[in-house]
């Protein structure tokens, strides 16, 4: 076992860790730790843009930002958190076209602007550009554009390090006499995949950017490496996790394989048509149509085709179509995404319309932070020395939706505050001493792993995880469809105890590694259904069969996932509520 | 302005494909290494049923979810956007997520090696940490003097255009290590970090083009390519190495952005 010292460390090396990186490394002595590559990491593949009120290309502010954000969330949003993220919008963007971002331009030579879904001029009138792009390769931009200033300024990466545990510790504090223990935070354990031996990362400050976990479904446009690691280290180790039960599910997955093809196509012009060529859209949200928000086009999607409208021989999917659109436009906007239909499906979308269905998309929820991006620990006591940014992270600016390019503008807003904060933290506070045997806990995870011979198959209980996720826990969901898939993961888990990874050597065991991420799929799972469970209304992503409407009266409130062996309902998973923060906008009927 | 396309139209019968997926057999065969094992690498092959749609890293995965848990190669995206998955698949270097079986010979056995000319550390998975260190050389980032303005820098879109190819790169080294002259001189930068030096030398925002076209003036820059366009056919993303390259050189020479 090897031990680093760092002044900060940075979990994850996405947009959102390798945004901190670059503030965090040019004031204090920082290291990032990722289990890719940082150019490998999931927000290359965001194609759509990042929205920011600059109004170069029609008017816009702000405050209509901040309004859509919070009607788009369903009114779950914090709206301080919503406000701070419209405002440092417009930086965000000019900060990275300072640091050399190719966007695509007007012929004014500014950023160029685009309409994206839920975006609006003056409070829903009508759509508004606002979302700034660079053809449909947004992430790639940015995090290229990210990982070339952090070499800029000689950000120490390791890579191929897997986070597999968060040091805790409980220290005594005494505040106006009164003395209590509080949590901090003094370091992390990793796993280096190249030798297998474990490195202890000994921290004043360290922030979690490990992404998302989109794994835990079958379909899904997430990468194979989003298994929620972060959000699960950190659960195990006592922290709460807020708003789990909503999930994106993306309206226009590549159908079969949930390959995204950006809403930006639909931003161009692209619409959504089923069996009869017709363009259902205009009867579910008849203002704005096919660029409602993602939760209802999604909801709208999959009930055409449980209506018996979907296209394609088992009818179990609808149509993108833009074959009213000039060829010429299509490749200078969305070249990326055409080529992914005509090399996955071999369609042409020049001439035939695309086979898609909702995909698996993202996590609105995640470890709780306040908008300096600190962790807390339940509603309002702070973790000191501890960040999470990025998709990990649940601020909460996204409330129960996200709204389209929103994440990449959150990733860089709030990578920025953890980075900032965490260097702050760093130069005034000292290193809290390394627990005893820090590396106890994942030793034992591993070896449980490596030594357990009972014959189950990593893949198979994964497969059977994704399976009962995209049936019971998708778009429309009940509680019995939710208690079933609650006890279908708790065999599953059984299972897993019982698991053989076949690989048994110590170079680049990702054999390991899959059953590593496996636990945390599972736990994940639970929390997200218990928390699915928990909610008995319908709001934004979440949507109960058997509670239809949404319920300001009961459900206005934000829910705290905690870890707790003794709820046994719910798979030891306890549920709590957090007040939502309101600013400006009290809560109306969210029509599009 | 765009006009609103019509509620309604006459899909023509059979529209978006789909239909029954056939499936077919293939065999895979897989140089495998693990110096922890043995320091020979041998083959291992496996005869799998796969589906239309699925790719090599599909195979991949069938293989080691189902058979050999041991077999190791890197991934993520699964469609051709991180770089994770280069890989010689009969001999060319490709991602293995984005080539499908069916464009393969599939009645011949499919080969996959890791790509050359970077230490192979254990079957597919090679060390890339050369390959990173010559894109860092050429200073693969904006360097502009003067005073940045409170707002963007303009730029014109044709400006924009101008570097727009080489903006695509997902370092996957799938061209740097499909070059003869790297293989045989692994200290010569390599395609990749030419283009990558391409995207900002023509880059209108960008005042260090001078500098890195020194570098590339190197007796291992630019000078060492051969032209055999290898890198072009390998480059996933379609982008044209072969012309970057000459673009470059063309610039030492005349000291013309
Ligand atoms: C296909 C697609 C298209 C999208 N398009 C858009 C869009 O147009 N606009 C928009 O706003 N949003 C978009 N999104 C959402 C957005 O891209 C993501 O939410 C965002 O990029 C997440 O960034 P991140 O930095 O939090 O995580 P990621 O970029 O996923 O990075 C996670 C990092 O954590 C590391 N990591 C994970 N686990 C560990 C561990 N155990 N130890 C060490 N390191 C670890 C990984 O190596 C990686 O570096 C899209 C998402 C997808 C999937
Ligand atoms: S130029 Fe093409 S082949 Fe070479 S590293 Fe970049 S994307 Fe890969
Ligand atoms: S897995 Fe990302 S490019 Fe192939």
């Amino acid at each position: 076992m090897q031990v680093h010292k760092y002044d900060v460390v940075i979990v994850g090396a996405g947009g959102a860790g390798m945004r901190a990186a670059i503030e965090a490394g040019q004031r204090a002595h920082t290291a990032v730790l990722t289990k890719l590559y940082p150019t490998r990491s999931h927000t290359g593949a965001a194609q759509g843009g990042m929205c920011a009120a600059l109004a170069n290309v029609e008017e816009d502010n702000w405050e209509w930002h901040t309004f859509d954000t919070v009607k788009g969330g369903d009114y779950l949003v914090d709206q301080d958190a919503a406000e701070v993220m419209a405002k440092e919008a417009i930086d965000a963007v000019l900060d990275l076209e300072k640091m050399g971002l190719p966007f695509n331009r007007t012929p004014e030579g500014r950023i160029d602007q685009r309409r994206f879904g839920g975006h609006t001029r003056d409070h829903g009138k009508a759509p508004v550009r606002r979302s700034c792009y660079a053809a449909d390769r947004t992430g790639h931009m940015i995090l290229q554009t990210l990982y070339q200033n952090c070499v800029k300024h000689n950000v120490e990466f390791y890579n191929e390090y897997y986070v597999l545990d968060l040091l805790m510790v409980d220290q005594e504090v005494t505040v106006d006499g009164e003395t209590r223990l509080e949590k901090r935070v003094a370091g992390v354990v990793s796993y280096d995949l190249a030798s297998g031996e474990l490195h202890v990362f000994q921290a004043k400050s360290v922030v979690i950017a490990s992404g998302g976990v989109g794994k835990v479904y079958k379909t899904t446009s997430n990468a194979h490496t989003l298994t929620g690691d972060g959000m699960g280290i950190a659960f195990r180790r006592g922290i709460p996790l807020e708003d789990m039960e909503f999930f994106q599910f993306h309206p226009t997955g590549l159908a079969g394989l949930g390959i995204l093809l950006s809403e930006a196509a639909r931003g161009e012009g692209a619409i959504l048509r089923n069996s009869d060529g017709e363009r259902f859209m205009e009867r579910y949200a008849p203002t704005i149509k096919d660029l409602a928000p993602r939760d209802i086009v999604a909801r709208s999607m999959a009930n055409e085709v449980r209506e018996g409208r979907g296209a394609g021989p088992n009818k179990d999917y609808v149509l993108l179509d833009l074959t009213h659109l000039e060829p010429a436009h299509i490749d200078a906007k969305l070249p990326d995404i055409t080529e992914f239909a005509r090399t996955y499906l071999g369609v042409e979308p020049y001439t035939e319309p695309v086979p898609v269905f909702p995909t698996a998309h993202y996590a609105m929820g995640g470890i709780p932070t306040n908008i300096s991006a600190e962790v807390l620990s339940d509603n309002e006591t702070v973790v000191p020395g501890l960040y999470a940014a990025g998709e990990v992270a649940c601020v909460s600016v996204h409330g129960s939706n996200r709204l389209g390019t929103n994440s990449l503008l959150d990733i860089n807003v709030f990578g920025k505050r953890a980075g900032l904060a965490a260097a702050e933290y760093a130069l005034t506070a000292d290193f809290v001493e390394i627990p005893e045997n820090p590396t106890a806990e994942t030793e034992a995870l591993l070896d449980r792993a490596r030594s357990s011979e009972g014959g189950e198959r990593v893949a198979a209980i994964r497969k059977e995880l994704q399976d009962i996720m995209d049936a019971n826990v998708q778009v429309f969901r009940t509680e019995q469809t939710l208690l079933e898939a609650l006890s279908v993961i708790d065999g599953l888990e059984e299972r897993y105890t019982r698991i053989t990874v076949q690989d048994k050597g110590k170079r680049f065991n990702l054999d390991l590694l899959e059953a590593v991420e496996l636990g945390f799929l599972l736990d994940m799972a639970k929390v997200m259904t218990a928390a699915a469970l928990h909610r008995q209304e319908s709001r934004g992503g979440h949507f109960r069969e058997d509670f239809p409407e949404r319920d300001d009266e009961n459900f206005m409130t934000h829910s705290m996932a905690y870890k707790d062996p003794s709820a046994t309902r719910t798979s030891g998973v306890r549920l709590e509520t957090k007040p939502v923060i309101f600013t400006r906008y009290e809560p109306m009927e969210r029509k599009y | 302005m765009e006009k609103e396309p019509a509620s309604k139209v006459e899909l023509a019968p059979g529209v978006g494909g789909g239909g029954e997926i056939p499936t077919f057999d293939v065999t895979l065969k897989v140089r495998r290494y693990n110096p922890e094992i043995s320091d020979e690498a041998h083959w291992d092959e496996w005869k799998l049923t796969m589906y239309g749609t699925d790719r090599v890293l599909d195979a991949l995965h069938k293989v080691k979810w189902e058979h050999d848990g041991s077999v190791s190669f890197r991934r993520s995206c699964a469609h051709g956007v991180c770089g994770s998955d280069a890989m010689r698949i009969n001999g060319r270097n490709r991602l293995a997520c984005k080539t499908l079986l069916k464009d393969l010979d599939t009645s011949k056995p499919i080969l996959v090696e890791p790509i050359k000319g970077l230490p192979v550390e254990k079957d597919l998975i090679v060390d890339m940490e050369p390959f990173f260190q010559s894109y860092r050389e050429i200073m693969p980032f904006l360097i502009s003097k003067g005073h940045s303005p409170t707002k963007e820098r303009l730029q014109s879109a044709e400006e924009r255009e101008r570097y727009d190819d080489t903006t695509k790169c997902i370092l996957c080294a799938a061209c740097t290590s499909s070059c003869p002259v790297f293989w045989t001189d692994g200290q010569y930068f390599g395609p990749a970090a030419i283009v990558n030096a391409h995207r900002f030398i023509f880059d209108s925002r960008d005042d260090a083009g001078d500098m890195r076209l020194e570098i590339l003036n190197d007796k291992e820059g630019v000078w060492r390519c051969r032209t055999t366009f290898n890198c072009t056919e390998a480059c996933p993303r379609g982008i044209q190495v072969t012309k970057a390259i000459s673009e470059v050189k063309q610039a030492i020479l005349t000291r013309k952005i």
